[in-house]
């Protein structure tokens, strides 16, 4: 029987880091940001019903980049957490730190003890009275949190996109503008690539409205969309 | 849990629910009052719920466990819609109900029955549809109006005289509160408007566009109609 080769752990973890790394960057990106009336998320997805926005309790949302069977996996973990908690002891139990930690001990569990790491990234985002009050958390594949202040931009090429959010996002906007705002990020291009202006039915947008009655997730129509980044170009 | 022969656990009692069709969906109404023995536990319970955008539940019998019931029911449903990314059919919630009662048939034998009474828009067939139950989880299918409850023999007569096919919400909604005063007239159980502490029917609409709680001036408008015309016709 031969000996293995020895490969220390730091490579392992490396290895792991980029797979998990080109995985992620392979696809489209999305993006979550707040605004005056609650949060919006936004991205890139031609598919009807595979969706990559999705809701998981009255203030919370999900949203994730990378591998779909993977990201739906934790997305239905999440539901199954949410109402659980929310039905065992009451719905403001429900909390999305709590959750965001649940998906960390996940991740984490899975990114050194499985053979391969999960290829998502995963922003859980929770509305709140005010925009001071909003939640926004990342999660990385190796079961890192980061909270993050006024808007993430996960998977795909994220740079660029982040850049024009950094230039332009405010805290007040209203929903016309956030949307325009988003798209305009989503669409700009890469270093050294072209742009590409991405049509209305390609867009899965949802927003987190805080000035609905508990169930504050809303998914935006292709056709609410349109009349939003129509009134732009007039 | 065993109890002595002859004698029943002394909780609240839910009594008189209605619920009654017309061209646009379907209307449910629940009087306020629980009662424990010859004691009104509550005077203004709550005994209609909604279970999700396109129904709503009416609750008959063991205060307690019924609104556990009905609590697990609406997380069911939300949990469904969520995981699916679609509203399960109404079919499905009524059978799923239907389940849910038959778990409780060990504690229906020891006196605690829970008898709810379902309905919904059903957006495949486009019409408002009502499911009454058994304490054994049969699911029937009611047509044009139901009742529940204690009171629901005099509520039922009254609805079978007032009813007609082509009734309006607004028309639907005044049979509904007209029934549960006949019940609350001739049943003990069942309470009466109370114009002394502004206590009326909880009334919830379910049409295509998802279920509302009709708001209390618009019940308390058609609740004074009501008894003005019984000042002079006690009958109606």
């Amino acid at each position: 029987m031969s000996t293995p080769f020895y490969v220390s752990p730091e490579q392992v973890m490396r290895d792991k880091s980029d797979y998990a790394r080109k995985g992620i960057a392979r696809g489209r990106s999305v993006l979550v940001m707040t605004y005056a009336d609650g949060i919006l998320l936004c991205g890139e997805n031609p598919n009807k019903a595979l969706h990559k926005i999705s809701e998981i309790y009255d203030r919370i949302a999900f949203a994730a980049v990378g591998k779909y069977n993977e990201f739906e996996n934790l997305r239905v973990a999440g539901v199954r957490y949410a109402d659980f908690t929310g039905y065992r002891y009451d719905r403001i139990d429900v909390t999305s730190r709590g959750l965001a930690n649940a998906y960390a001990q996940q991740l984490g569990a899975i990114f050194t003890e499985a053979g391969k790491p999960f290829e998502v990234e995963l922003t859980v985002a929770e509305v709140g009275p005010s925009v001071a009050d909003d939640q926004l958390y990342r999660l990385t594949f190796d079961g890192m949190v980061q909270e993050e202040h006024g808007f993430i931009v996960m998977g795909g090429t994220a740079d660029p996109i982040t850049a024009v959010l950094r230039e332009e996002h405010v805290a007040d906007a209203d929903l016309d503008t956030a949307v325009r705002l988003a798209l305009k990020a989503l669409s700009t291009p890469a270093e050294g690539t072209e742009r590409r202006d991405i049509p209305v039915n390609a867009i899965e947008a949802a927003v987190l409205d805080r000035t609905r009655p508990r169930r504050a997730f809303k998914r935006l129509t292709a056709e609410r969309l349109g009349t939003i980044l129509g009134a732009t170009s007039s | 849990m065993r109890l002595p022969e002859g004698s029943t656990v002394e909780a609240p009692h839910g009594t008189t629910i209605v619920a009654v069709t017309h061209g646009g969906g379907v209307i449910m109404a629940g009087d306020r009052r629980a009662t424990m023995g010859n004691i009104i536990a509550q005077r203004d319970i709550e005994k209609v719920f909604p279970a999700d955008e396109y129904s709503c539940v009416g609750i008959a019998g063991t205060a307690g466990l019924a609104i556990e019931m009905v609590r697990l029911f609406q997380v069911e449903l939300e949990h469904y819609e969520k995981l699916e990314g679609s509203t399960m059919s109404l079919d499905g919630k009524a059978n799923r109900l239907s389940n849910m009662i038959r778990g409780n048939l060990a504690m229906a034998m020891q006196g605690l029955a829970v008898v709810p009474l379902f309905a919904g828009y059903d957006l495949e067939k486009r019409v408002g549809r009502i499911f009454s139950y058994d304490v054994t989880g049969g699911r029937y299918e009611e047509h044009s109006f139901h009742s529940v409850g204690s009171g629901s023999v005099f509520a039922r007569g009254a609805l079978k005289k007032k009813y007609r096919e082509d009734a309006s919400e607004a028309d639907a909604v005044r049979m509904s509160v007209d029934a549960l005063y006949d019940a609350a007239d001739d049943d003990s159980a069942t309470g009466g408007p109370d114009l002394a502490r502004r206590i009326f029917p909880v009334v919830m609409s379910v049409t295509a566009d998802g279920l509302r709680r009709v708001p209390e001036d618009e019940v308390s408008a058609v609740v004074e109609a009501i008894v003005a015309e019984r000042m002079t016709r006690p009958g109606g």
